[in-house]
């Protein structure tokens, strides 16, 4: 798996091990991009990044998130040149591009590939002509594109589509054509704007397997914007989490999900992984359930087997009430609420057990003792294995 | 009663003048007004070739040139007529107003069937590395065919109506033909004839654009 060296850089110097430093592929280092005011009437000067620095590792799928206007396109659209930054430096395989003339951009451009909300295909031309454009553009012999764009289509899946028109095709595979227009002059990054918010959830899954493919076949680094938690979860190995131009959290996709930090993060993590309860599903559960309640975070320091265990070799009886498990790159994890009954001692010795494990949180129940709405007893994951 | 054995020849003579002015003045402005409207197009703030004096200077150019009454106009530039066709009447002299007021109206319908089309598209062809000109030749104007051959077949309609217009004044075709034989003789038969030319030599011209712009538009 590759390793991933980003976020937010202290002090101005970007900390990075020298490995990472040398297989960043990407490297942003105090970027900003400011839009000035249309005119004397017009709308205010819009500081849309500001003072963003990230090293997105090569091999690597990086998810940007963030509300509608926190700059991710514009972040992404200054990587390839498609907007001028402002103010820092940016690196594409280790080329400064802030300063590069258009036609040098040009050749930065056909390096790397782009793939859009609305797919963007020319609707006048086929999906063969769409496919051989940027090879045409790039200067391609005629006996070679043919060729070329027959690979790209089969493995996209649309080898029969090639002389539809982009009109005539679903959202899926105009979405397909996208990335084969992209692969096309083998770029080693793709960058793709919300790639997959004008589809079906599971088409939505068919691509981002699609990308997930490119990734792993090609070893092409993708950065992914999107509001979806979801996409992140399925397909991104780290994630950046944007507001108001600035990265307000950066990680490992897992360690995240885990524990995400910035209140925004949080909101969005729950979007994907809904499985703590709210404060009236508590309610209900405390009136339906006279037993302890307790909602345990399960991740890989604590699987549900082990917390099973803890349970029964105290002869605790146990069910689950409420929660939910999932995998974020291939390791668990979740939140479930369990209903508790046994002894009252080997609840508290099995409570503070799990307490060295893993997050744990005492709810009130419906019959006293209760001292406040939520008695919370906090423990950090960090601990003991 | 009519004398069509001699009429004949003079309306056979006058259509065929119709169509050189009409011809040529499409050849003329269709190429200008394409250019002129991509101009505006791609001097637009955030286009391609954004260029705020530009675009300020050719739309002002279009703007004091298009709202002229074309039968004023072809009086008011009777002087620079002269000087670069060396006369102000017949069909060679009615082509310059022609071509230079169809030139500012084409150049308008031209921009604003590009301004209307998808960005996104734009933004894709630069993100492939193309370059901004080719763009504009490869994928903006393609990508807009359809509304453009509409715009074009109304602008060439339009241009029928100026080659009359034009007659009235001198410029032979035939607007001169119906006013001098019909209009001015109080022959209402020959004004009438020369009507349902036109109004045939139109109604081709718009299905054989509509046919174009739906088979483009099928695909
Ligand atoms: N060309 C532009 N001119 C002026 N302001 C712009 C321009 N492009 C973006 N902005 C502004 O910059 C800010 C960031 O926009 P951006 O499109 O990067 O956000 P985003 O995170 O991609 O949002 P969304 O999720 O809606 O796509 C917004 O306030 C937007 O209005
Ligand atoms: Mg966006």
């Amino acid at each position: 798996m590759a390793e991933i060296v980003l976020g937010p850089v202290a002090g101005g110097e970007v900390i990075t091990s020298q490995e990472g430093a040398m297989s960043a592929i990407v490297s942003l280092h105090h970027v900003s991009k400011e839009f000035p005011r249309q005119g004397r009437s017009g709308p205010a000067a819009v500081l849309a990044v500001d003072d963003v620095s990230l090293e997105v590792e090569r091999g690597s799928v990086l998810g940007i998130v963030g509300y509608s206007g926190a700059g991710k396109s514009t972040l992404v659209r200054l990587i390839n040149g498609l907007e001028r930054s402002t103010g820092g430096s940016i690196l594409v395989k280790g080329q400064d591009v802030t300063h590069l003339s258009e036609r040098e951009l040009r050749k930065v451009r056909a390096g790397i590939g782009m793939i859009f909300q609305q797919f963007n295909l020319l609707k006048s031309r086929t999906v063969y002509g769409n496919v051989a454009y940027p090879l045409k553009v790039a200067g391609w012999k005629k006996e070679d594109i043919k060729p070329r764009v027959a690979q790209l289509l089969d493995f996209v899946g649309i080898a029969d589509k090639g002389d539809r028109y982009p009109r005539r095709l679903s959202g899926g595979q105009q979405q397909r054509v996208g990335i084969a227009r992209a692969l096309a002059n083998n770029p080693d990054i793709l960058l793709a704007d919300e790639a997959t918010s004008a589809l079906d959830p599971e088409t939505t899954n068919e691509v981002l397997k699609l990308l997930r493919r490119v990734n792993q076949e090609f070893g092409t680094t993708i950065i992914v914007i999107t509001h979806e938690m979801h996409v992140v979860r399925e397909i991104c190995d780290a994630v950046v989490m944007m507001d108001k131009g600035r990265v307000v959290e950066s990680g490992e996709t897992y360690s995240v999900f885990k524990q995400p930090r910035a209140e925004s993060t949080r909101r969005f993590v729950a979007t994907a992984v809904h499985s703590r309860p709210s404060r009236e599903t508590l309610d209900r559960l405390a009136t339906a359930h006279p037993g302890r309640l307790v909602t345990v975070a399960i991740s890989e320091t604590a699987p549900t087997p082990v917390v099973a265990e803890i349970f029964a070799r105290l002869g605790i009886h146990s069910g689950v009430v409420f929660g939910g498990v999932t995998e974020i790159q291939h390791r668990i994890l979740g939140s479930l609420t369990y209903e508790l009954n046994g002894d009252a001692g080997a609840v508290d010795a099995a409570l503070a057990q799990l307490a060295l494990l893993t997050a744990i949180e005492e709810h009130a129940t419906s019959s006293p003792p209760v001292h406040s709405a939520t008695e919370s007893v906090l423990a950090s994951s960090g601990g003991a294995s | 009663m009519t004398d069509w054995e001699t009429l004949l020849p003079v309306l056979g003579e006058s259509f065929q003048q119709t169509v050189f002015m009409v011809s040529v003045t499409v050849l003329v402005s269709g190429l200008a007004g394409l250019i002129l409207g991509v101009t505006l197009y791609a001097t637009r703030p955030g286009n391609l070739f954004a260029n705020q004096t530009l675009f300020v200077v050719f739309n002002f150019i279009v703007n004091i040139i298009r709202p002229i009454p074309f039968i004023i106009f072809i009086t008011a530039i009777a002087p620079l007529t002269l000087i670069l066709m060396g006369t102000t009447i017949g069909t060679t002299a009615a082509i310059l107003p022609m071509a230079l007021m169809a030139g500012v109206v084409i150049g308008r319908v031209v921009e604003q069937n590009l301004v209307a089309s998808d960005p996104g598209v734009v933004e894709a062809a630069r993100a492939v590395g193309d370059s901004r000109l080719h763009i504009l030749a490869a994928v903006v104007v393609p990508e807009a065919l359809a509304p453009l051959i509409l715009g074009y077949t109304f602008m060439l309609i339009a241009i029928v109506d100026m080659s009359a217009m034009a007659g009235y004044i001198g410029g032979g075709g035939l607007g001169n033909f119906a006013i001098m034989y019909g209009y001015q003789q109080f022959n209402w038969e020959v004004t009438l004839v020369t009507v349902v030319i036109i109004i045939v030599m139109v109604q081709a011209l718009q299905l054989a654009g509509n046919a174009l712009a739906q088979r483009i538009l099928r695909r």
